[in-house]
Parts: structure tokens; sequence; C-alpha cells
């Protein structure tokens, strides 16, 4: 135990040496930089930008309804005088707030049901019959069955989507452990001596975290894309609260008179999934290059 | 070739039988008493037992598992509480139109993504490669409801091509099919066309630097026979090893689609059972889907070793 303890710290300055220099490679990758840039503007607008727009994602102007965007309304007001803008940035904090909840689960259980599977060879079978049979359901379809059956709210969606993206996180943790759990450090730190958790928690998962970094960014966009659809169908945050799905299902109504109460949701979402999608992209070219789709 | 379809079907049935036990579980996921749930605040206590009888809720679980499933092999996946009527009947009348669509947009999606990935993949590094990969990642992020929504204000409200909903069944008249599944189709297209781009453009960039195009070149064989005999083939495998993904990810987007549409599908036969907590509908919708989904994926790997000699040779080596 000591060995690997003594191995353990003299790796460390190594190891920094080796994220200052990832963090280069990341920096210079044009698809990394932009997907930043776009997810970071919309993190910034959803927990500072409902602090600027004086008026409530909910107080009624009867009198301005329907105004078209203007200087006054900036992104225009929809069937009850509601400004779009203060709606859409209110709108971000629950719809980002269900994603990053989702992708924190997915890190707890993905990691958890993962290592089990990759390091237990027993319980490997088990949770990956289940995974599959889990993931032989369209995601969206079975989000939308296990939301009907919990009845409709913010919970529910985070509970249904992690029901969903839970079982492809652990395979993928699961493939990553059960290529490093082969390799000579491994068997060297065992021979040591050391414990099945000490092996897992400190030797095997921090060499699996680039494949998980990669697929949490990709879970993080499904995630704001299935809580769109299920706020859609009357599944998600109940209709008083302004997720982005909400207010495209509200604007839907009146698309003829009134196109900018369904564009400009939409478009939210469509610039959140394409930061996180590029995002995820660069990350994948830096940290795991094995997994990248794009060649050149 | 047949050891390895047997080995795959053996495979299937026991993720066949975990999901339906997963569809059979969602009614248990309703917090409190479900027959209430269903049954709303206005149900008499007559009405909470029959829907109870109906769904078997007054029997032990084990019995209500065994029945399950003893009706499944039947081919009997409940009664819907909304229409009245056995939900493989309701299913089974709808799936032509689903799968019409489905097929419609299929080749929307194959026609646009392979196109556009084979031109980028050919253009390497220049502004249509890029303009390509631009639109491979603005489909791939476009929530398919919302472009849907787009496209009936564009096409349909503004410029008056196409009927903003409905649908007109292909057999009765082929020109009123095609106005009314274009929109539809094309909206569950995009996104699956954008992530068919990405990979067709990769493929097609890896098989062009093959020693065998390099020799075919050498040969002094015409570009367009190099692109069209010796490339094609080997990047259209992995169209094929997608296929599955991409159809259910098109079963999955139609509930939304065929909603907003109007298009009578097994889709918005799933909307409205939502919205009418009809479980039994919800649950054999469910376990239909996903049962032809999986049994799609077993043809699809079939036919893949069919098409690529190389896993037939390696499978019976």
């Amino acid at each position: 135990m000591a060995d690997t303890l003594v191995m353990e710290r003299a790796a460390r300055p190594a190891r920094l040496a080796r994220m200052g220099a990832g963090l280069r490679r990341i920096g210079k990758s044009r698809a990394f930089v932009i997907g930043a840039v776009l997810f970071a503007f919309i993190c910034l607008a959803a927990t500072i930008g409902p602090l600027f727009t004086s008026v409530s994602p909910n107080a009624l102007a009867i009198r301005s309804r329907f105004q078209p965007p203007s200087m006054e309304f900036w992104l225009g007001t929809d069937n009850l005088g509601r400004s779009v803008l203060s709606r859409v940035l209110w709108g971000a904090r629950l719809s980002l707030g269900i994603g990053f909840a989702v992708v924190l689960i997915n890190a707890a259980f993905g990691v958890l049901l993962g290592a089990l599977a990759g390091y237990y060879r027993k319980l490997d079978n088990i949770l990956m019959r289940v995974a599959d049979a889990l993931m032989a359901f369209p995601a969206v379809l079975l989000a939308i069955g296990i939301a009907s059956a919990l009845g409709p709210s913010a919970v529910t969606a985070i509970v249904a989507l992690s029901v969903v993206y839970v079982p492809r996180t652990a395979r993928v943790v699961r493939a990553s452990v059960l290529v490093v759990r082969e390799l000579d450090y491994v068997h060297a730190a065992r021979a040591c001596g050391a414990t099945d958790r000490r092996i897992v928690m400190k030797h095997i998962l921090p060499n699996c975290m680039a494949p998980l970094i990669v697929q949490l960014s990709f879970v993080f966009a499904y995630a704001i894309l299935s809580e769109a659809v299920l706020s859609f169908l009357g599944l998600g945050a109940p209709p008083t609260v302004p997720s982005w799905g909400v207010l495209i299902s509200e604007g839907r109504a009146y698309m003829r008179e009134a196109a900018w109460l369904t564009i400009v949701p939409g478009a939210a979402i469509a610039i959140t999934v394409l930061g996180l999608n590029l995002l995820g992209d660069g990350l994948r070219d830096v940290l795991d290059p094995r997994m990248k789709v794009e060649q050149g | 070739m047949i050891g390895y379809t047997v080995s795959r079907l053996l495979q299937t049935i026991p993720i066949l039988i975990l999901v339906s036990l997963i569809a059979f579980g969602i009614i248990y996921l309703i917090p409190g008493d479900a027959a209430t749930v269903i049954g709303g605040p206005s149900a008499t206590a007559e009405d909470l037992a029959r829907i109870r009888a109906n769904l078997g809720l007054d029997q032990p679980l084990l019995a209500q598992i065994g029945h399950f499933y003893v009706n499944l092999l039947q081919g009997d996946l409940g009664r819907s509480l909304m229409l009245g009527i056995p939900v493989t009947d309701a299913v089974i009348a709808r799936s032509p139109i689903t799968i019409s669509i489905a097929l419609y947009s299929l080749v929307l999606t194959i026609v646009l993504g392979l196109s556009t990935g084979i031109v980028a993949a050919l253009n390497h590094n220049r502004w249509i490669d890029q303009a390509a990969t631009v639109f491979a990642l603005i489909g791939v992020s476009l929530p398919n409801f919302w472009l849907a929504l787009v496209m009936i204000v564009l096409f349909s409200v503004h410029l008056g091509w196409l009927p903003t909903g409905g649908y007109v069944p292909f057999t009765t008249d082929p020109i009123g099919w095609l106005r009314t599944a274009t929109l539809p189709a094309l909206s569950l297209a995009m996104l699956q066309a954008g992530l068919l781009t990405r990979i067709t453009r990769s493929t097609m960039l890896e098989v062009l630097r093959q020693d065998y195009i390099r020799t075919a070149r050498a040969k002094g064989v015409p570009e367009w026979v190099v692109i069209t005999r010796h490339a094609l083939a080997n990047t259209l495998m992995p169209v094929v090893t997608v296929l599955g993904l991409i159809l259910s990810v098109l079963l999955s987007g139609s509930i939304v689609i065929e909603t907003i549409f109007n298009v009578p599908g097994i889709g918005s036969l799933l909307g409205n059972a939502i919205s009418n907590r009809d479980y039994p509908m919800i649950q054999g919708g469910l376990l239909f889907v996903t049962a032809a989904l999986l049994l799609l994926n077993l043809v699809v790997d079939i036919l893949y070793t069919w098409l690529d000699p190389r896993i037939r040779v390696g499978g019976s080596a």
C-alpha cells in the first residue's frame, strides 16, 4: 500500500503537466472554443439575465399583447402581454437546471454501475442485460412512458431522462474500465495488495474520465432536447413555470400571428444544443481521439 | 451464417422478456392508487372497481405478470381505456400511416445525409466541406418539433405550398399523400440527416485513404468510377449499421410530429393516450414499437453479415 502511495505522489507533477498540455490542446480546438462560448453565453444569460430584466416572466400587460420584437420589448410579448425575453431567460434556468441535474445523476450512477459492471464480471451480465433492455426502447419514447406514469413535474422529467440515459453512460464507463483494468499498472497495484475499492477509485476511474466527460456533454445536449419534447407534450414542468418546451407549446396556438413566440425559445434550445455538441466534439477530438467520428 | 442468425435470435429473446417487463412495470410507477389516477376525481367506487378489473390490478402481482405474459404470447396487449378496443388492433390499424411516413423520412434522411456527406468528403477542407459540416451540426441540434412548426409557418402559412396538417393515404391519392407527408417526413429527417452526414463524411474520408483506392487511381481508373464503384460500397456499410438507430429516433419523434401535423398514426395515438391517461395503450404502444425495432435491428444485423463478406468469413472461421 505504501508503495502505491509513493507511486501516486511521484506521478502527480507529471499528471499536472499533462493536464496543462491537454488544456492548451483543447484551447486550439475551434469546435471546443465556439461551443464553449455559445454554452457560456446561455449559462450566463440564465444565471444573471433574469436580474437585468425588470419585468417578471408572469407579469400580465393585456394592453401590450402580441407586440412584435421592438426596442421596448426586445423579443416581443405573448398573448397575455408577458415579455418573451424575460420568459425565455427564466425558462433557461429551468431547462438548463433539468439538463444539469440529469448530467449529475448520469455522472454518479453511470460511473457506479459502469465501474461495477466493468470490474466485477459476475455483475456485468446482469447489469448489461438490463441496460440492453432499457436501451432497446427509443429514448424519448421511454422517457414519455415513464413521465406519463409519474405525472408532470420538473422532477419527473429529471427521473425519466436519467432512467433513459444512465444505461448509455454506464456502457461508456464499462467499456473504458474493461480496457484499463487489464493494464500492467493495475495488475501492479493489485500485486501490492491494494483493495478493489482503491484500485477502482484511484487507478481505474481517473483513467476513464475522458470518454465520460465527452459522453456527459452529449447527455446534456440530449437532455435539453428531450426535456423540451416532454414539456411540449405536457409531461415536464407545469405550464405555470416557463421551460423552453412549455414556451414553444404555448406559442404554437398563435403561430400565424405571432411566430416569434415559437421561434425564440426554439432558437434558445438550438443554440444551447449546438454549443454542447460543439463542446463535446472538441473535447472528444482532444481527450479521446479513438471515439472521433470525423477525420481531418 | 445460420449459426450467427440463430445466436442473434437467441440473444434477442431475453431482451424482449426484459423489455416487456419494463413496459408492464410502468403502471406501477403511478404514485398512489393507479385506478384513482386513471378514473379521475369524478370516478365512483364501481368505476374504480371496473378499472381495476380491466387492468388486472385486483389480482396478486405474480398473477398479473403471469396473465400479462400469457396474453402477450397470444398477441393481446390489453384493451384501450379510451377507445374500448384491443390495443393490438388499434396499433396495427394505425401502423401503415406511421410506417409510410417513417419510410419516406428514411429515404429523405439517406438521400440528404449520404449526398451531403459524400460531397463534403470529396471536397475535404474546402468551403463546401465546411458548409456541409455546419449543416450537419445544425441538423443534429434543432428540436424536430420546433422545426416542424417553423416549416408550417414558412411553407404552409406564408408560401401556401403544402397543407398545415392532415393525412391522405398513399393508396387513395399518391399526390395528396406526398403533399401531406412531406413536411412531417422532412422535419423528422433533418436530425438524422445531420447524423448521417457526419458518419458518411468520416467513413468516406477513411475509405479514400485506403491502399486499394490509390491502386485504382494509379491504374488510371477514372475518378468517378473510383468513387462510385470502389469507395461508395464500403462507405455504405456504416449506413446499414446506423439504420436501426435512425429508425428508432424517427419513431420516437413521430409522437410529437404526428400530433403537430394531425397525422392519425401510432404517434398521435400515443399522444392522445398520454393526455387521456390511457395506460394500457401507452404500455402496449411502447412495447409494440420497441419489439418491432428489436426485430428490425436483428434483420439489419443479419443483413449486415450478408452484405459484408469480411464479417461472414470472420464469423464462420
